[in-house]
């Protein structure tokens, strides 16, 4: 198919290029455009940030792993689209040289096109906004005293002019390849069961990028719009679709679960969770992807679809063991379901992430605590882990230990003698055995006085 | 006058826009091949068999080297010729490259490479800094020891004494961009090369011997790297090696830049130490004697690590006068990267020794460890400025090894060294200290940051918080400041005026975001009294000035300036003394300033001024050279004075630690640094903010972990942790000491590179501090103190806690 975007404000259309092929390199390699930097070839230093808008808006993303069949239709703004047609600068770019934002340069141009992006959308959260962005030499400081320097300036016309509605005009997408609905999907994937599914690219770009795979066959899901729908059932319950990115997913869930917000804060980074999805995160079944732990103590339902036939299944039963999810051939996440909140109570969920970094860190342990409280005794218990075991998994030893008995340090000492039954995780560079098990086992400590609102204030984060 | 004024980097324009060209960007011709390298998957082995049919037919691939292919020289070593570009029969690390692949394209080259069969024969691998001990398997016939006094019986005799065992763990340097050289055959044989690195001449150097031409031959041309710190002093030369290889065997342009892994995977690091400490003090907390042991993971060849290793042991003493001292420094040789120059080059890990000592022993007295560390200090200095003493000028014979003069790691001539009088207080090293201004400086931090008053606030707090605690810290840096390899201390600088007046500069000194181009254009525009933008800034280029030392020690400025500034004087005395009898005025008369040049009551404008000498046929073009004065070291007996001038900084951080989890942050930083009289106070704080981060980064979250194989397994930013935006200290105040350089320096300003690094000591320090407040022993931390450390810390000294 073709391949048609804005860049810089000018239309490419690109005929017979690799569906694997990625922004960063077709820039650098192709276009010529080598401003956009390649830092780490995996999404996790920013220094290939660029700006792409589409109908939702738009965001800063990693073009290291950003496919160019991901870019059809859409609008991209490198580098050396930041400054004005006559060369006059982005209010971040003049920013960035009054506050000495730069030294060696090579981290930069990914933070120009982070702040830029920023700077378009109204936010005001610097930290957040440049957690995917890695610098060296500066410290941040002077970094961030640009960008609070930049926030009053009005967004120059060439930055505002790039919306949705002014998007290329496409030929369609090529259905085999971006099927443009859930049951295009469904019906290119269950007769194409050995295709790669490539939502966000978060992960899959990984396996281009550094396990150097050729990935055959691929069907992009992007174009799915009625997959990024989040819809308030007449029961209470939320469903979300499996293309609903993490930004998206945060802004969600921020009011109806805030410790599950608060952890999306710090999963990966802006430019990721632009990027990444719910289905995906999910589906990769991998043992330290945070949003599992997270929906299994909601006790989410996950919905899976092959061909017209679809499935419900409560979400811990999809992970099976290190590696292997029960999907069949053919089959895809459409949907994850959280059921209703008990309007009687607070929002009982607590999430916590434990990494090296607080930012932009691959969880050691993630603890999702869910129980349920009723005039002083645990009536239920939902926890569920993430780093302790080859999957997500609830802790159901800890969980019985709990049901039945008062929120009292009697009751705690004796849960926390049952991890040892639940969890036997291993040791890495993460995090050593004995660390994770005990981590685990405080998080509950945590939960208990975060519940009893014993302690104020229960992260470090918080402390002022 | 354009030196001491705050302006921005001189490519900020060019960085903000993504004009500024690092070494990838460079255009190249269309049939330009890519390098990658195979790399051994074991730590040690002999290979036994290379099978590279699969590589060889790989799509793209153009041809294969292996050591056997390689024409000349097969080292990439700067120092003892044992680092082979590609490996000759054996392995020593995990990562090492074997064979070398030619491509068509980087990811072809990339693929290919991972295709090649090799076979090992293994043999034991040392993995550990007991391993390499036990087995002795060293660098150097034995253990450097350097001594001041009896420490044995000053520290047997004291009151107090503290002893321990610690780890202090590597660091990897994460520039952003990742290694990176092109090479471009020429019309005669000879080579282009452009790399990503902060010594030029080196490269230079291991690229003539590697395809068998003279230095002449090979031009190296560095316009800036995408961040260096060390890590691109040495460890560029294998990409530029096998580029100028590959280019000569196939006439065509070759580029190679490492993968992220590649890079973390091949490349060398910090040198992670362990420290033994056993030190006496008196009742009142002034130290007697102290003894350190040194085991430090050098890796599997020894590049730079013995310099880095001397520089940790002269930095043991850090700030404070030390009556007695032995130093014992083991350099072992292990299955590990090849350890190699990182921002402070030892210093920061022989200082983390002695700051150590200082807080263990306020622990054991109950002293407030400031004041410990004030009652230790060196005697302030006596007189502002010191008397400018002539360059070191006796007969230097030349090392006799045939090795590359130009690197760290090449061996030093023979020094007679002078004994200082016994009244004048001495570093270990017997180097007298006559510039020490830590006392009025630590006292202005302890104001500004208003420290007694947060002390007793966190105290407090902390009495009211089970579960959080908060610390904090102070620690001073004094480094040392000069190549140890005395005949390193030299540059060179090539000015041209044009005679429209505008000024083209080029010097030894390479740039890699620390603004150096941007001081030293400073101090020529300052020098012709004309503004900046009539100086154009060029690449470093061995063939305009040969020679050079590597950018390193901090010493870019301070040398590069200096030769500068002799290149631009002898222009300017020329036009002054042609312009003054042209006008018949006294030279005394004439002035340039203002971008005008003065004489008597005559007035040119520069570029006039420029456009008459030159039909007047004066030269406008000259060299300039510069040698650090008073520089003698013995480096074996451990004597003499290896340092012209030591700067200072002080820092005080306060942290919040969780018991449960380990997990802790920064919440404040107070730094006061000292940068003598700034070149560039914007540039210089900024290298300030970024050091402290970046070395509180060291110390907190950045953990190398290899396995069991010898396998790193934090090769990439996922999983080794630099500090993001938001760990930088929620309240961050810098400022620079306001005071001059008592050395003759270029206007008197200081080295600005590595010192700050040392000033994140002080949020070690403070986790310390927290952790100590959850029970009654001392913390003991090991090095990064991660969450986990912190937690089992917590265990160790509160395990009801």
């Amino acid at each position: 198919m073709t391949i048609t975007f804005r860049l810089n404000g000018e239309e490419v259309s690109l005929k017979d290029v690799s569906p694997t092929a990625t922004l960063l390199d077709w820039l650098r390699e192709d276009r010529g455009l080598t401003g956009t930097k390649e830092g780490c070839n995996e999404g996790d230093c920013g220094a290939c940030t660029v700006m792409v808008t589409d109908a939702k808006g738009a965001k800063p993303l990693n073009a290291c792993i950003l496919f160019l069949p991901q870019l059809h239709g859409k609008s991209i703004r490198t580098v050396e689209g930041a400054a004005g047609p006559d060369g006059q600068l982005h209010p971040v770019q003049e920013a960035m040289i009054t506050h000495h934002g730069s030294q060696c340069g090579f981290c930069t141009p990914g933070f120009i096109m982070s702040m830029v992006t920023a700077h378009k959308n109204g936010a005001s959260d610097h930290d957040d906004q440049l957690a995917g962005n890695l610098c060296r030499c500066t410290g941040y400081a002077p970094i961030i005293r640009a960008a609070e320097a930049a926030s009053a300036a009005p967004v120059p016309d060439w930055i505002r002019s790039e919306d949705a509605a002014n998007l290329p005009a496409t030929d369609g997408d090529a259905a085999s390849l971006r099927p443009g609905s859930a049951d295009a999907l469904a019906a290119a994937y269950a007769a194409r069961p050995e295709a790669t599914l490539i939502a966000g690219a978060t992960d899959v770009g990984l396996w281009v990028t550094k396990q150097l795979r050729d990935l055959g066959d691929v069907i992009f899901l992007d174009s799915c719009d009625d997959l990024k729908d989040i819809t308030e059932q007449p029961d209470g319950s939320l469903r979300i679709g499996a293309m609903v990115d993490m930004n998206r997913l945060r802004s969600t869930l921020a009011a109806r679960h805030p410790s599950y917000g608060e952890m999306l804060r710090r999963f990966a980074s802006q430019q990721v969770r632009a990027a990444a999805t719910i289905g995906g995160n999910i589906a990769n079944g991998s043992p330290i992807g945070d949003n599992p732990p997270a929906l299994i103590a909601l006790g989410a339902t996950l919905e899976l679809r092959k061909g017209d036939s679809r499935r419900s299944l409560p979400i811990e039963e999809f992970f099976i063991d290190y590696g292997k999810q029960d999907r069949q051939p053919g089959e895809f996440v459409e949907a994850i379901t959280l059921p209703a909140r008990p309007a009687e109570q607070g929002d009982g969920l607590r999430v916590y992430k434990l990494s090296k970094r607080f930012d932009q860190d691959i969880s050691a342990v993630l603890g999702a605590f869910n129980l349920t409280v009723e005039d002083g005794q645990i009536t239920a218990a939902r926890i569920a882990f993430g780093g302790m075991s080859g999957v997500p998994k609830r802790a159901s030893h800890v969980e019985a230990a709990l049901i039945g008995q008062p929120m009292s340090s009697a009751t705690l000492a004796t849960a926390r003698g049952e991890f040892a039954r639940d969890f036997t995780p291993m040791s890495d560079m993460r995090a050593s055995a004995d660390y994770r098990l005990e981590a685990a086992a405080n998080m509950l400590a945590r939960y208990f006085d975060d519940l009893g609102q014993t302690q104020t204030p229960t992260h470090v984060l918080e402390v002022k | 006058m354009a030196v001491a004024k705050p302006l921005p980097h001189d490519a900020a324009r060019l960085h903000v826009t993504g004009q500024a060209r690092y070494v990838d960007d460079i255009p190249s011709p269309r049939d330009t091949l890519h390098l990658a390298f195979g790399l051994s998957t074991v730590a040690h082995a002999d290979i036994t068999a290379l099978d590279l049919d699969a590589v060889r037919q790989s799509d793209g691939v153009v041809a294969v080297l292996t050591a056997d292919d390689l024409p000349f020289d097969n080292d990439v070593s700067p120092s003892a010729h044992d680092e082979p570009l590609l490996a000759n029969g054996s392995v020593h690390h995990i990562g090492q490259p074997v064979f070398l692949v030619v491509a068509t394209s980087h990811r072809a080259a990339r693929v290919a490479a991972r295709k090649g069969q090799i076979s090992y024969a293994e043999r034991p691998a040392l993995l550990t800094l007991e391993d390499a001990l036990a087995a002795d398997s060293r660098f150097e016939d034995g253990p450097r020891i350097y001594t001041k006094g009896d420490a044995d019986s000053a520290i047997t005799s004291a009151a107090h004494v503290v002893e321990d065992t610690f780890d202090l763990g590597g660091q990897e340097h994460f520039y952003l961009e990742g290694q990176a050289a092109m090479a471009q055959p020429q019309e005669d044989g000879g080579m282009l090369v452009n790399s990503s690195t902060q010594h030029p001449t080196e490269i230079q150097h291991k690229v003539a011997e590697a395809i068998g031409l003279p230095m002449h031959a090979v031009r190296v041309e560095t316009r800036r790297m995408g961040g260096g710190f060390g890590g691109k002093e040495s460890q560029g030369n294998a990409l530029a090696v096998a580029c100028a290889i590959a280019a000569r065997a196939t006439g065509r342009t070759c580029k190679m830049r490492y993968d992220r892994d590649d890079d973390m995977t091949i490349t060398g690091k910090r040198h992670a130490f362990r420290i033994s400490y056993r030190a006496g003090f008196d009742a009142e907390g002034r130290i007697q004697g102290v003894e350190f042991t040194h085991l430090v993971d050098c890796g599997w060849a020894q590049d730079l690590s013995l310099p880095v290793a001397d520089r940790a042991m002269l930095h043991s003493d850090n700030a404070y006068l030390i009556p007695a001292i032995r130093i014992e420094s083991h350099r072992l040789k292990t299955n590990r990267q090849s350890a190699t120059a990182y921002r402070g080059f030892g210093g920061p890990q022989g200082m983390v020794g002695i700051e150590r000592v200082m807080d263990h022993a306020a622990h054991k007295l109950g002293l407030d460890p400031v004041e410990l560390r004030q009652r230790n200090y060196y005697a302030p200095m006596q007189s502002a400025t010191a008397p400018a003493g002539a360059p070191h000028d006796s007969f230097v014979p030349a090392p006799d090894a045939a090795g590359d003069l130009a690197s760290r790691g090449a061996p030093a001539a023979p020094a007679d060294v002078t004994t200082p009088a016994a009244d004048v207080q001495t570093t270990p090293y017997h180097m007298p200290v006559e510039d020490f201004i830590l006392h009025e400086l630590t006292a202005e931090l302890l104001d500004t940051s208003d420290y007694a008053t947060r002390k007793a606030d966190i105290a407090t707090w902390n009495a009211g918080n089970d579960r959080f605690k908060r610390g904090i810290a102070f620690s001073p840096v004094k480094f040392g400041i000069s190549f140890t390899l005395t005949h390193l201390n030299q540059a060179g600088a090539l000015v041209h005026v044009y005679q429209d007046g505008s000024v083209h500069l080029n010097h030894g000194g390479t740039e890699m975001g620390q603004g150096l181009f941007q001081k030293v254009a400073q101090v020529a525009a300052s020098r012709f009294g004309i503004s900046l933008e009539k100086v154009k800034i060029t690449a470093t280029d061995t063939a305009k000035v040969p020679n050079t030392s590597a950018t390193a020690a901090s010493s870019g400025s301070d040398l590069n300036g200096m030769a500068v500034k002799a290149a631009c004087d002898t222009i300017r005395d020329r036009m002054a003394a042609y312009l003054a009898e042209r006008y018949q005025q006294p030279v005394s008369a004439v002035r340039f300033e203002g971008d005008r040049v003065i004489i008597g009551s005559e007035e040119l404008s520069f570029e006039a001024a420029a456009m008459e000498c030159y039909t007047g046929r004066i030269s406008l073009s000259s060299t300039g050279y510069y040698k650090t004065p008073k520089l003698e070291w013995d480096r074996i007996q451990g004597k003499g004075r290896p340092f012209f001038y030591f700067a200072y900084g002080a820092a005080i951080t306060e942290v919040v630690v969780d018991r449960l989890t380990g997990e802790n942050r920064i919440l404040r930083a107070d730094v006061l640094h000292d940068a003598g009289a700034s070149l560039n106070p914007a540039l210089d704080i900024g290298q300030v903010e970024g050091a402290y981060v970046q070395g509180a980064g060291w110390l907190t979250t950045e953990e190398l972990v290899w396995d069991q194989t010898g396998n790193l397994r934090t090769h990439a930013p996922s999983t080794y942790k630099i500090p993001a935006c938001s760990d930088r200290p929620d309240v961050f105040n810098v400022a620079l000491w306001n005071g001059e350089n008592r050395e003759d320096s270029i206007y008197r300003s200081k080295a600005v590179g590595e010192p700050p690094f040392m000033l994140g000591i002080s949020a070690w320090l403070a986790l310390s501090d927290a952790v100590g407040a959850y029970g009654g022993s001392y913390p003991a931390l090991n090095a990064p103190a991660t969450s986990e450390e912190i937690w089992r810390a917590v265990r160790r000294i509160a395990p009801e806690a």
